[in-house]
């Protein structure tokens, strides 16, 4: 068991060694503005380099059926289909329909969850990209009662 | 420099499940100020994560993710023991690292 004092000091060991040799891995591809800033999920769909749209059975969304808080709603996409480049989460309503996108590697499974916040309620969209550009959706709506954007 | 990360990896047959608690503002800008100016967006860019030095994972976050992030992955192959580190960069440029056992 790691006391929280080692774990403390490994990891100012980790930023130090990144400080200097600047890991060539950690760079990648720059943050796709153009994505984020979409408003709409074709839109958005498009930028991260989907080309075709098309619903699929084997792409799943997970998240509440209604979220009593806007702010946090648990949101999940994954697949089990061979291939994936990217995972997208988006929310039809939001300002911008692009909350998280992931790339995918061999390393990790295509199934990652997390929470977003959401304006009001709206359908919610798994959305996996694959290699050759297809792009395979799958949505869920949910029922926001109290908004997570916004004043 | 922001608090750390609360990382758990537990690995589960050929596979170990991670977690991270991200601490972080996420300020969306949409919202205002008391004196209705918008308040500007400050969030998390640029997510990757390592499996004993070698990136398994690169993501890309808008403002629309919550504050103090939630995330959830698996890393195929890793076993108890191993080291999994995990980076973000928000979009004024600060960063954090963090590193937890998998066990």
């Amino acid at each position: 068991m790691q006391t929280r004092r080692e774990t403390l000091k490994q990891s100012a060991v980790v930023a130090g060694l990144l400080a200097t040799a600047g890991f060539p891995q950690f760079a990648h591809a720059a943050f796709n503005k153009a994505a984020f800033d979409a408003k709409s999920v074709q839109d958005a769909v498009k930028a991260a380099g989907g080309t075709s749209l098309a619903e699929s059975k084997d792409v799943t969304i997970t998240g509440p059926d209604i979220a009593e808080n806007g702010a946090v709603v648990p949101l999940g996409a994954s697949t089990a289909l061979p291939g994936v480049k990217h995972m997208l989460i988006l929310v039809e309503k939001n300002p911008a329909a692009l909350v998280a996108m992931f790339h995918v590697s061999d390393a990790v499974d295509a199934s990652f969850s997390t929470r977003a916040k959401m304006g009001q309620s709206s359908d919610v969209y798994a959305v996996a990209i694959m290699n050759d550009g297809k792009a395979l959706w799958a949505k869920k709506e949910v029922k926001v009662t109290l908004g997570g954007c916004g004043g | 420099m922001a608090d750390p990360m609360r990382i758990r990896a537990q690995a589960s047959g050929d596979k170990a499940t991670v977690r991270v608690l991200m601490s972080h503002e996420m300020e969306s800008g949409q919202r205002k100020d008391a004196a209705g100016n918008t308040v500007p967006a400050w969030f998390i860019q640029e997510v990757t994560a390592t499996h004993n030095g070698k990136q398994v994972l690169a993501a890309e976050w808008g403002p629309a993710v919550s504050k103090n992030p939630f995330l959830q992955f698996s890393v195929k192959g890793a076993k108890a023991g191993d080291k999994i580190a995990v980076t973000w960069k928000d979009n004024k440029g600060a960063t954090r690292t963090d590193e937890a056992t998998v066990s």
